[in-house]
């Protein structure tokens, strides 16, 4: 909402400068988002009057003129070719500061004196483009400081308005605001009813009583449509961003900044027959205003005669019906449409007009005649005419009802938090001018017309905080029961988990949740991704069903900007449909690494050598101290099918760790292939209590054990057997050294074991050390692995 | 034949004079050894008469110690020098670099969640959560915003195509954190329905939201933090005590003004915008949006199954991208989402 401080001002006038008129708004609710000048600051321009014009001795493009600036006559060369004998225009004197820094001095212009110039708008900063000098009207008195005659010492107000404010979307509705703020007295103009002069009228029929409860109209006959709009309405109404058209169509415009009631008038003679305001026929259609032909849903609201549709009722008028300068009649409307009947209909024809923004949010309903009748009174002064009698249907059971609302006094105590005293409460709503009665610090209190924000108690509360001032309420420290909060030993926060891969040394990032359709299709192998309807951009597009696209595009953009060692991981959510799940969608909540580039920083004393699966497994069994995972051979779309594994733990797949497919790897034109990880997080949340065993006092036997297998033969194949046949006393069995090589037929691998053996009760004995070896050297032989000797 | 103070004199002269342990051994040997000098005067010791036996074995014994302690004493000093020069063999250039795996760190957005955590677990917050593909009904309807509600317009929403391309009505992207209010209320009443009074609701729920929008100054994705208070007498004032609490622990600092501007948001009622305007530094006196907040409206509390008469508590919703941003002077909110290592690996 944009106006003029000047025109609020004639409406109430606080002794407040604008700032602090400004700031009172903005605390009350009502967000000043700008506040600019009308005009740049300037000085010593007048109104002059040209006397004669004439051709520059010296100059072709020049002219020589008089120009009469009060009491003086001044020879002033001008370059506009619009300056004629006449003419009312802006001075500058000499001495004058115009906008820029520009200074007005005595001057030759091709050896003939120059005292001054004169103006156009744009050299006055109060347009943004001119074509030539700035003709003012022939009235214009000479002399005039033009500041003063223009009222360019005005201050444009821009209000950012929350939804339920409808009712100060007008000058009448904020002046309202600012007399319940500050006590100060309305005086918006006294509305008069105008004379009824002529008998002709046009009968109304409401057959959409729910959407249109209230419908006001009148003939305005012999009005002159051509007549200019006078310069005042046409000054405010730019203030208010809104442009000059004609003088009734400016007139309609004008009441709804002022009173905030949308008007619509119609050209009289283009109608037949009697006004119906009723719902579409079927594929019926309307040209509106705008140009564009809708075939209106069937339950929009249509303002139609006899014969068609004439307008969009509450939202946009008809093209063919519409007040042009020819038009001699006029029918005038001023109408209550319902909010529900509006409420998006605008949207779903993505436009949005003033009228549709108000009605949607609610409009004043008890006042279409009262502003009807200020809209004939300004259509007789300007273009004149002479008014019929107004025709008003209203449908009372579908007006908007305003119920009177219980406020107790312990109520808005409790919800504030502080001791209002009745009386307090009193005065701020008697200061609202709601009207209001009390029994036992009960109040009841009827919302007035204007305002659709009022439905429960809780509004009335806010409205006696807001007047009262939120900075006005104290801000005591938290007062607390001291209980403490569960602490679970078995549970890792999100949190914990980030700072476990953190100190792994990789960074976290935080990658959009939608992502490529390409990133899906390569990292995910998937062509079915979830989409979003109204994506931001087409490369974010899908939701994401892994993190790693998005790992990828941060080690590609770090590459660039020439970071060799990348190592990043995300904790976020991924999605995929899942009629099981809450909402349709499984969004599990995931956390992913990707490494790239060295092992380690690049130091001193260690030779370079970049990073590799086994280092990011390790980074992956860090994560699970005291757990077994199974990692196990696997294909992935991301990932090279001879270098990624499958982690599982306890029978649950819980995850997947490889190298990128160097298809992936040419692609994304990556300097080298990455290694990357993605975990479920919940599995991560949970983390075993440490579970005690007694520590054997006997001391540890220590064998070692190397097997020579083929060389595709994965180890876990030989520790499972291990395990399975280990007796109780072998503690571990661990893995110490892989060889190939000398020694060793081609296609052939030794593993070497240690296995670690205690007993809790007594030292071993050789003899049982030695069966017990016999198991895992026999265990092993009917795998297929040979004892290495 | 050797005077007893010649043989001492020879075997002290001799001892200084070696430098090597093993050497030093062998010398001993000459003198203390089964064939050693001083081993033969006291083998010797037998010839002399009963008389003199006495007094030579007395001076005999003290030459021997003399010669031992001489001995002790260079063994000492031949191991501290062997030390020393090990010692200084071994010496490191200490002001090489440290080897190594360097860490990692925490995005600084999370940086900020983990303090904001912290702080409102301190006066009993805990931590909630919520789906980010969020039903219509939580996002919206639930809080207050019923369908045509003026104020879905406030939000630009990201919505889903169905299957057959048409968009899904029923879901969309969460265009806030309060979606999890709902929620948590129904969960919480359902957990405590057994019981005459119902524990408080304090939980923080921090977590990615979405809307339509992207610039300099918006993304289309960012984080928002929604905190709810609901026991049986939470008040306005509570809820401006709380958020100055906070706002004062979170910067570390005293030196900071907090405005609560009078708002609408459809969930609460009486609603406020929080400002908030630093006394010192490069943004001194400006005013900032931090959040907004309020009384939960009785229509969400009983949306979430709770009787607004008996219970009452306030929400609040802020902006932690924002919080980062002041706290650590970022001024380009593209860069927590970019993923350039040259910005996030300063925030260890």
């Amino acid at each position: 909402m944009q106006f003029s401080e000047n025109w609020l001002r004639t409406f109430v006038n606080p002794t407040l400068s604008s700032d602090e008129l400004g700031h009172l708004l903005t605390m009350a609710g009502l967000e000043l988002e700008e506040l600019d000048p009308a005009a740049p600051a300037f000085n010593q321009v007048v109104v002059g009057e040209i006397l004669t014009a004439e051709k520059h001795p010296n100059a072709d493009k020049l002219r020589l003129t008089t120009v009469n600036v009060g009491g003086e006559v001044l020879q002033i060369v001008c370059g506009a070719p619009n300056a004629a004998v006449g003419l009312k225009v802006p001075c500058a004197l000499v001495g004058a500061q115009l906008p820029g820094d520009f200074n007005i001095k005595k001057a030759k212009v091709r050896d003939v004196e120059s005292f001054g110039m004169l103006c156009s708008a744009k050299e006055l900063g109060i347009a943004e483009e001119s074509d030539g000098l700035l003709v003012l009207p022939a009235d214009a008195p000479v002399g005039t400081d033009i500041r003063d005659y223009l009222g360019l010492d005005d201050k444009l107000f821009t209000l950012k308005l929350t939804p339920n404010r409808a009712d100060c979307l007008s000058i009448l509705g904020i002046a309202r605001e600012v007399a319940a703020l500050t006590g100060v007295d309305l005086t918006a103009p006294e509305i008069l009813p105008a004379a009824v002069r002529s008998d002709k009228s046009r009968a109304v029929v409401v057959e959409a009583k729910a959407h249109c409860p209230r419908y006001a109209g009148r003939v305005v006959t012999g009005v002159n449509a051509a007549t200019a709009t006078p310069a005042w309405m046409v000054q405010r109404l730019a203030r208010s961003g809104i442009r000059s058209i004609s003088a009734i169509v400016d007139i309609t415009n004008y009441v709804l900044l002022e009173q905030g009631q949308p008007m619509h008038a119609f050209d009289n003679a283009k109608l037949s027959g009697a006004i119906h305001v009723r719902l579409p026929k079927a594929s019926e259609q309307l040209t509106l205003l705008n140009g564009n032909t809708i075939t209106p849903d069937a339950d929009a609201v249509l303002i139609a005669d006899e014969s068609r549709a004439l307008a969009l009722g509450g939202i946009m008028g008809g093209d063919e019906s519409g007040v042009t300068t020819t038009t001699t009649e006029i029918f005038l409307e001023s109408a209550f449409f319902a909010p529900d009947a509006i409420a998006g209909k605008a949207r779903a024809l993505n436009f949005s007009t003033d009228s549709s923004y108000r009605f949607e949010r609610g409009v004043d309903f008890s006042r279409q005649v009262e502003v009807l009748e200020r809209a004939t009174q300004l259509v007789l002064e300007i273009c004149g005419g002479e008014a019929g009698p107004i025709t008003e249907v209203v449908a009372e059971t579908f007006l908007p009802k305003r119920n009177p609302l219980r406020l107790r006094l312990s109520r808005l105590n409790q919800v504030i938090g502080i001791d209002f005293t009745r009386e307090a409460v009193a005065a701020q709503l008697k200061n609202l001018r709601f009207p209001w009665s009390e029994e036992d610090q009960v109040f009841l209190v009827t919302p007035p017309a204007h305002r659709f924000d009022m439905e429960i108690e809780e509004d009335l509360i806010e409205e006696v905080a807001r007047l009262y001032g939120y900075d006005n309420i104290p801000a005591p420290a938290p007062v607390n029961h001291v209980a403490m909060l569960p602490l679970p030993e078995a549970k890792r926060t999100p949190m914990q988990v980030r700072r476990l891969v953190a100190e792994r040394d990789y960074q976290e990032v935080v990658n959009f949740s939608f992502v490529e359709t390409a990133w899906e299709k390569d990292f995910a192998g998937n062509d079915k991704p979830v989409v979003l309807a109204n994506p931001i951009a087409s490369q974010m597009g899908v939701m994401r069903t892994t993190l790693m696209g998005g790992l990828v595009n941060t080690l590609s953009f770090n590459l660039k900007r020439r970071t060799a060692r990348v190592r990043v991981f995300e904790l976020g959510r991924c999605f995929w449909r899942d009629a099981e799940a809450v909402n349709g969608f499984a969004q599990p909540l995931r956390v992913a690494g990707l490494a790239a580039g060295p092992a380690e920083p690049e130091q001193w004393g260690s030779k370079t050598r970049n990073v590799d699966f086994y280092d990011v497994k390790a980074d992956i069994e860090a994560l699970f101290p005291t757990q077994t995972l199974r990692f196990e051979k696997t294909s992935h779309p991301a990932l090279h099918p001879g270098r990624c594994a499958e982690v599982t733990l306890n029978d649950r797949l819980i995850g997947v760790v490889g190298e990128l497919h160097p298809e992936w790897v040419q692609k994304y034109e990556l300097v080298s292939a990455p290694i990357l990880f993605e975990l479920e997080l919940d599995v991560l949340l949970n983390v075993p209590m440490p579970a005690y065993a007694q520590v054997s006092r006997f001391p540890v036997v220590e064998r070692d054990l190397a097997f020579v297998v083929a060389q595709e033969t994965p180890l876990q194949g030989l520790l499972s057997v291990l395990d399975s046949a280990a007796v109780s006393t072998v503690q571990s069995i661990q893995l110490f050294d892989v060889y190939q090589g000398k020694g060793l037929e081609d296609g052939k691998k030794s593993l070497a074991f240690r296995v670690v053996m205690q007993d809790t009760q007594k030292t071993l004995a050789d003899a049982e050390v030695d069966a017990a070896i016999a198991e895992l050297v026999s265990a092993a032989q009917q795998f297929g692995a040979v004892l290495r000797t | 034949m050797n005077t007893l103070d010649e043989i001492v004199a020879r075997a002290l002269a001799e001892f200084v004079a070696i430098g090597e342990p093993a050497k030093l051994e062998e010398a001993k040997a000459q003198y203390l050894g089964k064939a050693g000098l001083l081993t033969e005067q006291l083998k010797n010791l037998g010839k002399l008469p009963p008389e003199e036996k006495k007094t030579a074995g007395a001076a005999i014994n003290a030459a021997k110690n003399q010669v031992e302690e001489a001995l002790n004493a260079r063994r000492e000093a031949l191991k501290r020098a062997a030390l020393e020069a090990q010692l200084s063999a071994e010496a490191l250039d200490v002001t090489l670099p440290g080897r190594g795996r360097s860490r990692g760190g925490l995005h600084p957005v999370t940086r900020s969640l983990d303090r904001i955590e912290q702080l409102f677990r301190t006066i009993g917050f805990e931590v909630a959560d919520g789906p980010e593909i969020e039903g219509d009904w939580h996002n919206f309807t639930a809080l207050n915003t019923p369908e045509k509600h003026p104020a879905r317009s406030m939000h630009d929403t990201f919505y889903i195509q169905a299957e057959d391309g048409s968009v899904q009505e029923d879901v969309l992207l969460r265009t806030h954190t309060s979606p999890v209010q709902v929620r948590y209320m129904q969960a919480h009443v359902e957990k405590y329905k057994h019981e005459a009074t119902m524990p408080e609701i304090r939980i923080i729920a921090p977590g990615r939201v979405y809307r339509v929008d992207s610039d300099a100054t918006h993304s289309p994705m960012f984080h928002q933090v929604e905190g709810l208070w609901i026991g049986e007498k939470v008040s306005f004032a509570d809820l401006r005590g709380v958020l100055a609490d906070f706002l004062r622990c979170f910067f570390e600092s005293d030196d900071l003004n907090l405005r609560f501007r009078p708002s609408f948001f459809p969930f609460t009622e009486p609603s406020a915008e929080i400002d908030m305007a630093f006394m010192s530094g490069p943004n001194k006196g400006r005013w900032l949006e931090i959040g907004g907040c309020g009384m939960v409206h009785p229509n969400v509390l009983r949306h979430g199954g709770i009787d607004p008469e008996k219970y009452i508590g306030f929400a609040f919703g802020m902006g932690p991208d924002r919080l980062t941003m002041l706290r650590y002077g970022i001024d380009d909110l593209r860069l927590f989402f970019d993923g350039d290592l040259r910005f996030l690996s300063q925030f260890k």
